[in-house]
């Protein structure tokens, strides 16, 4: 009960479709990593799909369809992160170190971080979990929205969707 | 007032639904008129920041007010046939002559003697009742976007979001793109009204979406300095204690209703549906109200979204081309038709569906 | 002035900067914007008092619609400033009550 108010709300739980992770077998040792689509309601949107370079984003048939994910064909590349009009695709390497893993996630707020800055880390509902580091910053589509690389303690992958940035 | 201004269609409004039918009838040869009430062009379109859902036809992932420059340069291929006059409003409908007043600045005043006409004005935005809803800082979530996106300047520090809706969700998060702190996000319903993915993007940021809760006041003396909220209990009565937010702008976003009435001055057959959120025209599914030389299209037709107001203004810009007598595009009906009919295949588009059968007839016959 | 100064997606390419009065005081703002948005950058939020309840009323629709926003521009009363691109050297007031239109003042159609 209490869980259908958080989600109703826009917080995502384990009641619904899109709180799965990746199968772990091919998670855990895939460089690059592998996308979160976390979408869970029928809407009228493609741009996963169409910006996909891989196809790992399934066709739709409708246009209304949630994300269906080929795994087996993503590489991470953080294209459908830059893309998603609604902010709900990210991109998890468990690779990057023994202890840390390297999320990709969409940003279009000010201030803008530097490669290297110490990060705030936040939950579904805002609340800081961890601290991150900034390894890098791309602009897939030259069209201002950013894709941070932030490095975080593997612990908090299934917790941190977004970032705070002090300055 | 001498001269009578003649044009084959004459265009009221230069929103997503107003550009895209004066480019595609452009395209065929019509002499067209378009007026804008508004400074400049773009109507709702040229406020919006965020990505546009959709599919690439409608340039979904491509941000609002870039979507308004594409169609602009459409246009620019035709431009000997589109004439623009913005800060001009429609004002008036003379049904025996045909002519229609247009006020252009505050005081100079013109006449039309169009051959067609597309209503396009898009949608105006509603108010709820509550003590000092009047009060300066009081403003509707449009008001705030054009404040902010348009001209770059602060709204305030601190916003109250009345409405959890797409637009109330979306403005939340343009106004933390501008800087601004957002107190909370009220929904009277039990669930966001939104998209859920817009909901997530500001719940990430902390901003809290209370679900089940109500404006009661806004407080203050001569302008806003906070706000009392309630919660609802599921028959809307409030219950709990009233509790006090602090903030300096309290943004309504609880719905737009479609504006319309030269329509009724012409005196198309008028309908209420509710899940067109107002009063809407009785129109053929190429889009011509009840009045042989009148056609609707946007959100003026119905509140939607962006990209049906787009994929209706083609649709009635080859309609009104078709009935001038210019040679048209006979198949872009049908592709236009299945893009709309998927726009509006989905959970969302349910209400849109529900309200169409309300105010679509197959034809007008010789009506 | 109260303007964005950063923004991630948006650059804003304001216009010449001219002066105008309003009641009495100096202000700046951009040529060719909404009277409106000049004075909400100026921390102006009160731009008229109703008629009979002698409340304040600010701006609410910003698209000329709503009638919040009136007026008294180089006296002219009921100006929807919302709309109403501004000039260099405009006298703009806090209209009271209805306005009532200058006599010497011509109204209507320009030809
Ligand atoms: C915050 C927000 C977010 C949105 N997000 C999305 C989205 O992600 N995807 C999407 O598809 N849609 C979105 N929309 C909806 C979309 O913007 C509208 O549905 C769409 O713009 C409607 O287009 P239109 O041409 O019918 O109306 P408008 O864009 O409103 O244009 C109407 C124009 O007519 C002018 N006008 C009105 N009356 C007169 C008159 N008498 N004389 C002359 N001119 C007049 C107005 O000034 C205006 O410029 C959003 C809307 C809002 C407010
Ligand atoms: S990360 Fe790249 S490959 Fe994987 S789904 Fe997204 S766009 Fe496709
Ligand atoms: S692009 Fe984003 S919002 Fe649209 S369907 Fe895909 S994941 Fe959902
Ligand atoms: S604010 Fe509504 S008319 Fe100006």
């Amino acid at each position: 009960m209490k869980n259908e108010k958080l989600y109703n709300s826009g917080v995502l739980t384990e009641l619904c479709k899109g709180a799965v992770l990746p199968p772990k077998e091919l998670w855990e040792n895939k460089k690059g990593g592998l996308v979160i689509i976390e979408c869970p309601q029928r809407i009228p949107c493609n741009p996963c799909h169409t910006s996909c370079p891989t196809g790992a984003v399934v066709e739709f048939k409708d246009i209304n369809d949630q994300p269906e994910i080929d795994y087996e064909k993503c590489t991470g590349c953080g294209m459908c992160v830059a893309k998603c009009p609604g902010l709900a695709c990210f991109v998890i390497d468990l690779t990057f170190s023994e202890d840390k893993a390297l999320l990709k996630l969409p940003y279009e707020l000010t201030p803008m971080p530097e490669k290297k800055d110490k990060v705030w880390c936040l939950n579904r509902v805002g609340e800081v979990v961890t601290e991150g580091t900034v390894e890098n910053i791309t602009e897939p589509f030259k069209d201002s929205t950013k894709v941070l690389h932030v490095s975080i303690d593997k612990s908090f992958v299934d917790q941190v969707r977004s970032v705070r940035v002090v300055k | 007032m001498s001269e009578i201004k003649k044009t084959d269609i004459l265009i009221v409004g230069g929103g997503a639904a107003g550009l895209s039918a004066a480019a595609e009838a452009a395209s065929y040869g019509a002499k067209i008129t378009v007026l804008e009430s508004d400074l400049h062009l773009g109507g709702q379109l040229v406020k919006q920041t965020h990505k546009f859902f959709g599919s690439k036809d409608e340039h979904a992932g491509t941000r609002g007010y870039k979507i308004a420059d594409i169609i602009l340069k459409e246009i620019e291929d035709n431009k000997e046939n589109v004439e623009v006059h913005t800060n001009t409003a429609a004002v008036g409908f003379y049904k025996n002559d045909g002519i229609v007043t247009a006020m252009s600045g505050e005081e100079s005043y013109f006449k039309l003697q169009p051959k067609k006409i597309l209503m396009a004005t898009g949608a105006q935005e509603r108010i709820i009742p509550f003590p000092n809803n009047d009060l300066p800082g009081v403003y509707g979530a449009g008001a705030v976007q054009t404040l902010m996106n348009v001209y770059g300047v602060v709204p305030g520090k601190k916003v109250l979001m009345v409405g959890a809706g797409n637009i109330g969700l979306i403005v939340s998060y343009q106004l933390m793109q501008a800087g601004v702190e957002i107190a909370a996000v009220l929904e009277a319903l039990p669930k966001i009204g939104g998209y859920w993915v817009h909901a997530a993007k500001i719940r990430r940021l902390g901003v809290p979406i209370l679900l089940r809760h109500t404006i009661k006041a806004a407080l203050g003396k001569d302008v806003v300095e906070g706000a009392v909220i309630q919660e609802l209990n599921d028959k809307f009565q409030l219950i709990g204690e009233p509790k006090k937010i602090d903030c300096d702008v309290i943004c309504l976003a609880v719905g737009l209703t479609p504006t319309n009435e030269m329509l009724w001055q012409a005196g198309c057959e008028m309908k209420f549906v509710s899940q067109l959120c107002g009063h809407v025209p009785v129109r053929d599914a190429k889009l011509r109200t009840s009045h042989p030389d009148f056609w609707v299209a946007g959100d003026a037709a119905g509140i939607e979204e962006a990209s049906a107001a787009m994929i209706e203004g083609r649709i009635a810009g080859l309609a009104m081309s078709e009935a001038l007598g210019l040679k048209i595009q006979q198949e872009n009906y049908g592709i236009y038709q299945e893009r709309l009919d998927s726009l509006r295949r989905g959970e969302a588009g349910e209400k849109i569906r529900c309200g169409l059968g309300m105010a679509q007839i197959t034809d007008w016959g010789n009506k | 002035m109260q303007l964005i100064k950063s923004h991630p997606i948006l650059e804003f390419s304001h216009g010449k900067i001219v002066k105008f009065s309003f009641d009495g005081k100096d202000m700046k703002g951009f040529e060719g914007e909404p009277i409106a948005m000049a004075l909400h950058a100026n921390g102006v939020h009160i731009y008229r008092i109703t008629p009979e309840m002698k409340r304040p009323r600010g701006f609410f629709c910003a698209i000329g619609k709503c009638s919040s926003c009136f007026m008294v521009v180089d006296g002219v009363p009921n100006v929807r400033t919302c709309v109403t691109p501004l000039n260099e050297g405009m006298k703009v007031e806090t209209q009271t009550g209805k306005g009532t239109v200058p006599l010497n003042m011509e109204v209507g159609n320009n030809e």
